[in-house]
């Protein structure tokens, strides 16, 4: 959570800590990116009150199995979005590595490191293409990972018939559907929950690193980190390839259980870009956490039990879910401007520069990269 | 704003040329499949498959001019086709009623996201990517299907013809010109251009930035909602997920941008939208002629929108001038002059 407050503008002197741990975790809370966990914990116990069967800790452990590989695309897209670029292409990318795996594995297992070796790379080739086209052909990310999206999900229907084909062999589909069991207390471990673990604590490692500050500077204001050193292209198409990469991983994850089908991954990438604005990320870049968009997927699929379990009618879903990121998403917003310092005590010179980030981050369009400059 | 709208007209011009490259390109390719481009019947499907994506993507034009989307076209373009087909019942004295309940509709949808994006302050994308959410929700628990039907009088709208030009271009065209009007002519226009550019610095100028912002997402749930209307004259009844087969959200997306509009916001016109569409609508047609597989229709729509961006995107960044560090031709020749 201190990520937040270390990645202020660097012009205030800001002590390395105020207060006490506990006032520390209190504001930590009020961030949007703090709050998302709360809401996650309290939907979790509403859904526990709503049907206790869900309180087993097998249940919730493999529940949360299953939400690893929207987490982990939230995760990827995270990169994406909080450098201000957006990443469209992320459930083509999904669907084409699950039809990949189908095709390319079958029955031999002897080809499973060969193919996934291919996967992982095929997924560095899209994210290299779409961080180049953003930041060298100055495309707006959003067209050019829609391009990718319409290419890569109509090469695929292309090449499949629009059918299911393949089946990998039952060894490689045992990463997304495989557990340890034996384990005390929780009695099983799904092995996608520890892909998540891990990819999660190596994403909250990275985003401390240098890599992660820029990242945060470039989508906080481009201009500025250009001027400051920073390589804007590689940082950005750098962040493209670990979208993409992520889709890799929740696509291997996803041919486990889900089967292989030119519709799985479909609407993946605005389930994780709710996920991430969920999680209190700002839509433009500059603000927010990497766990908190893994929070946010787990409060998103949190809440679709707890419909499920309510039995409110499948159709609804949508409804539900539509009020409920407007409603986290103004109220984010609004914690965002009164969880700042009033900058009205600066000098003139430095409210000039405050105002327009401070008083309008929503009105921040939606890619701020090189391509907007000052129009 | 003369330097502006000087640059605004050189983008649209090369959109033009691009348009007209297609029209080539389209041609020879349709000669080459041994079929005639410029004939009357192919010339009027062209125009109708202008039509429908054409009254989405300029609602959705001054909705990006003013930095905001609008992804919850489809699902009001649904909505109203839905509503529309069921006041009718197949009775031509409901449509008037039936048309004016539609719209309402729609433009409560519209004012809803005007006002969310503006008074809330949730960015474009998520409010409207969750109204859209909310309208197929309430779209799926009611409608299992088709339902209603429209009387024969209104589907005429959708089938009659002036020469090679359908009835249902001709209102498009007549919207875009209203468009262009407001753009050029009226304040709330002025003001789009001013909000979009920098909401702050419109703001400070003493504009009332919420105006222009609702006035947009109201005439592009508006367009959205005469869009529905031509789906039902085409389609006779009124389908509730009709407007997200299309993906008419992200092609009229990409119609705007393509029409050299900057996704940012504050710069481009109607105009170049057009021709956007056109260019989407003659790739579909030689497509069609070429009978290209349904499936690698996508995959060339995908390359050919980002290809085209490029083009002007490049473009807009080597043309415009750097605010403070590049002197311009004058300021040079006054330089070397000292």
């Amino acid at each position: 959570m201190s990520t937040t407050t270390t990645t202020t503008p660097p012009r205030r002197q800001i002590p390395a800590h105020q207060g006490g741990l506990g006032y520390r975790a209190a504001a930590a809370v009020a961030t949007p990116g703090g709050a998302v966990f709360v809401l996650a914990f309290g939907l979790l116990i509403a859904t526990i009150i709503a049907n206790p069967n869900f309180g087993e800790p097998d249940f919730v452990i493999r529940f949360f199995g299953r939400v690893a590989p929207i987490a982990i695309a939230a995760m990827g897209q995270y990169f994406v979005i909080v450098s201000g670029e957006f990443d469209l292409s992320m459930g083509a990318v999904v669907t084409a590595q699950v039809v990949m795996a189908g095709n390319l594995i079958g029955q031999d297992e002897g080809r499973i490191l060969p193919v996934t070796c291919l996967m992982l790379l095929v997924g560095v080739g899209i994210g290299l293409l779409n961080g180049l086209a953003t930041t060298l052909l100055k495309v707006p990310s959003f067209i050019v990972t829609l391009g990718m999206m319409l290419a890569l999900a109509g090469l695929v229907r292309y090449l499949t018939g629009g059918a299911a084909t393949g089946n990998p062999v039952d060894s490689f589909r045992e990463i997304g559907r495989g557990e340890i069991e034996g384990v005390p207390f929780v009695e099983v471990i799904p092995y996608k929950l520890i892909i998540f673990l891990v990819l999660a604590a190596a994403a909250a490692w990275l985003m401390r690193r240098p890599f992660g500050r820029s990242l945060i500077a470039a989508g906080d204001n481009p201009d500025t980190a250009a001027h400051s050193g920073t390589s804007l292209w590689w940082l950005k198409t750098r962040a493209f390839i670990i979208s993409s990469l992520s889709a890799t991983v929740a696509g291997i994850i996803l041919v486990g259980y889900a089967g292989v089908h030119p519709s799985v991954g479909q609407g993946y990438e605005f389930t994780a870009i709710t996920a991430v604005v969920l999680g209190g990320v700002l839509l433009g870049g500059g603000r927010g956490w990497v766990l908190s968009a893994a929070a946010g997927a787990f409060a998103l699929e949190l809440l679709f039990t707890l419909l499920t379990v309510l039995e409110v009618e499948s159709t609804w879903r949508d409804t539900v879910q539509g009020l409920i990121i407007i409603v986290a998403v103004a109220a984010a917003g609004r914690a965002w401007k009164v969880g700042r310092r009033p900058r009205r005590t600066q000098r003139s010179q430095g409210q000039a520069a405050a105002a327009a980030p401070t008083s309008s981050p929503e009105s921040t369009p939606p890619s701020k990269g090189p391509n907007t400059g000052d129009n | 704003m003369n330097l502006l709208r000087g640059r605004t007209l050189t983008s649209t011009g090369i959109v033009y040329i691009v348009l007209l490259l297609a029209i080539v390109v389209g041609a020879i390719l349709t000669a080459t499949a041994g079929r005639n481009f410029f004939s009357q019947g192919n010339i009027s499907s062209i125009l109708t498959g202008t039509s429908i994506l054409g009254f989405i993507a300029i609602g959705q034009t001054l909705v990006i001019l003013i930095g905001s989307l609008d992804l919850s076209v489809p699902f009001v373009a649904s909505l109203v086709s839905v509503l529309a087909a069921e006041r009718m019942a197949g009775d031509p004295a409901n449509v008037p009623m039936a048309v004016v309940v539609a719209l309402a509709v729609a433009a409560v949808v519209g004012l809803a996201n005007g006002l969310i994006v503006s008074v809330l302050g949730v960015h474009g994308f998520v409010a409207t990517l969750g109204i859209g959410l909310v309208i197929s929700g309430y779209l799926a628990t009611n409608y299992q299907g088709n339902t209603g039907s429209a009387p024969r009088s209104f589907r005429l709208i959708g089938a009659s013809q002036i020469g090679p030009v359908p009835v249902s271009t001709l209102i498009m065209l007549g919207c875009a010109v209203l468009a262009i009007l407001m753009l050029r002519r009226t304040r709330v226009g002025h003001h789009i251009y001013a909000v979009g550019g920098n909401r702050e610095v419109a703001r400070l100028s003493g504009i009332r930035t919420q105006v222009p912002v609702i006035a947009a997402h109201l005439l592009c749930s508006l367009l959205a909602g005469l869009a529905g209307l031509l789906l039902l004259a085409r389609l006779s009844v009124g389908s509730p997920t009709i407007g997200q087969q299309g993906g008419y959200d992200l092609m009229s997306i990409a119609a705007v941008v393509l029409g050299g509009t900057l996704l940012a916001g504050g710069k481009g016109n109607v105009l170049g939208t057009l021709a956007g569409v056109a260019i989407f609508a003659v790739m579909d047609n030689v497509m069609a002629a070429m009978e290209v597989n349904p499936f690698l229709k996508d995959v060339i729509r995908g390359v050919v929108i980002v290809a085209a961006v490029a083009v002007y995107a490049r473009r807009e960044i080597d043309r415009r001038p750097a605010p403070f560090e590049r002197p311009s031709a004058l300021d040079a020749a006054l330089q070397e002059a000292r």
